[in-house]
């Protein structure tokens, strides 16, 4: 299946019922090491995209990412908008101007993200963050984009990495973040933006099968 | 003059920053900006950018942020200003391109009360961008001086930066004064506070903005302590109480004047 603007917005589309479907969830995950916001700060952000999705979807790839990178960044507050939406916008920007997205395009676009939360947020791999989801995510889908993969595998790919990185986040001790603030008591946890990473990535590699 | 955005979780943290800043740097434009938007705890990107021009004159803004996701907020916003993202990102911010003088901007790593207090009073004598930026960053290391009290050899700024990290882009520290002697072209003077309260928050407030203009470097001694006089939270920190016996050392090309101007100012007791 190409990977078109209506197939990224049908993907956000799907990112966004995730997004509802694990609200409760992430609130809890964020009640234990943070300040509890992060699943209701998510579902403002993906419900307004949805919202603007609804009014009309940009013409490509890159600028559907644009506009839930805009969206994010001015709706779900928090760490997460600024991270998300840096990480939306490197993505927007990695895609160029295509009109039909392909497996290296996609693994391009997760490396930018990486990067943008990176710079965005400085945390490094071992500090119990979203970014231990996200790097081993963008490894996995650079090799399967190597390999001649689609969009599809390489997401498959990306999701698959990014589950085991999150779980890899439960014994750590929090450096970034609000839950740096607990210490030695942020082991034990899964981090809520290590899990929230993981439900995106799960969702749009879905709705690209 | 340089304008100051103080961003954080809580809209109330936010104004009474600003207030308590304000209350020593009445020109100075102080924006705060926090809260969600919604009533509750957290930081709106949107508001963040308004609050950028609506304190920039055209001279630059120093931005002071409570905790981490607020600094994240904050750099972008900036960024978004700068076009760092590319042109394309302009939709999320269209309420800062629009028309108006833009100043350079620094979101500065500090102490959110002491550095808001030390910004707003060096904004207020015309520092520049840099200056005040320096004044928030040195805040920390000067608040601790002032707890340790007029008993400890004096050590403002010894500490500074030993628990914080400068945000990205602050500048290179101004320079404290060097506690190692004084040369013999030094202008001192040595003279009682005949006010009530002594060096307190707002007669250290003209002090500093009596010498911010001036080409000198200054301390004044209390006891065995010592403080920058261009540091208000210095100052206070050597706890020099009213009557007390204060010692006031100048070097530079204005060395005369500042001491001449903080005698005077101790003579008419702080307009107390």
């Amino acid at each position: 299946m190409a990977c078109t603007a209506e197939s990224v917005a049908a993907a956000l589309r799907a990112a966004a019922g995730a997004v509802v479907a694990h609200r409760d969830e992430l609130v809890r995950l964020d009640r234990e090491i943070g300040d509890g916001d992060h699943g209701e700060n998510l579902k403002r952000g993906f419900d307004a995209l949805v919202s603007k999705l609804d009014a009309g979807v940009p013409a490509s790839p890159s600028a559907v990412l644009r506009l839930a990178a805009t969206t994010l960044i001015s709706t779900v507050g928090g760490a997460a908008g600024p991270l998300y939406g840096t990480a939306f916008l490197r993505a927007s920007t990695a895609v160029g101007d295509v009109a039909v997205l392909d497996g290296p395009g996609a693994a391009a676009a997760l490396r930018s993200a990486l990067d943008g939360v990176v710079a965005r947020g400085k945390a490094e791999v071992g500090d119990k963050t979203m970014v231990d989801a996200l790097t081993p995510a963008v490894v996995a889908a650079a090799s399967v984009a190597a390999g001649g993969g689609g969009v599809a595998e390489v997401l498959e790919a990306a999701a698959e990495a990014a589950e085991q990185g999150a779980a890899s986040t439960v014994p750590l001790v929090a450096r970034k973040g609000r839950a740096s603030y607990l210490g030695e008591r942020s082991a034990g946890h899964l981090d809520p933006g290590a899990r929230s990473t993981v439900l995106l990535l799960r969702a749009l590699a879905g709705a690209a099968r | 003059m340089i304008g100051l955005v103080v961003v954080s979780h809580s809209e109330r943290l936010a104004a009474g920053v600003a207030e308590l800043a304000g209350q020593m740097a009445p020109s100075v434009a102080i924006v705060a900006c926090g809260g969600d938007g919604a009533g509750g705890l957290g930081t709106d990107y949107a508001a963040v950018v308004e609050a950028l021009a609506a304190a920039d004159s055209g001279d630059g803004v120093v931005v002071l942020f409570d905790l981490g996701s607020a600094r994240m907020v904050a750099e972008m916003a900036v960024e978004e200003r700068a076009g760092a993202e590319g042109a394309g990102a302009a939709g999320a911010g269209e309420a800062a391109s629009e028309g108006a003088v833009v100043g350079p901007v620094l979101v500065v790593d500090a102490p959110l009360v002491e550095g808001a207090v030390a910004a707003a009073v060096r904004a207020q004598g015309g520092a520049s961008l840099a200056e005040v930026a320096a004044a928030a960053a040195e805040a920390a290391g000067a608040a601790g001086s002032g707890s340790a009290g007029p008993g400890m050899a004096g050590s403002a700024g010894a500490e500074a930066g030993s628990s914080l990290v400068p945000a990205t882009g602050s500048p290179e520290h101004a320079g404290l004064p060097e506690h190692v002697g004084v040369p013999e072209e030094a202008v001192r003077a040595e003279f009682r506070l005949l006010n009530e309260v002594g060096l307190h928050a707002r007669p250290a407030a003209l002090v500093v903005r009596a010498l911010d203009p001036l080409d000198a470097s200054v301390v004044v001694r209390f006891g065995s302590a010592e403080a920058d006089a261009k540091s208000v939270l210095a100052l206070m920190g050597l706890g020099a109480p009213g009557g007390a016996p204060v010692e006031v050392v100048a070097r530079g090309a204005d060395a005369a004047e500042a001491v001449r101007r903080v005698r005077e100012l101790a003579e008419r007791r702080f307009d107390e």
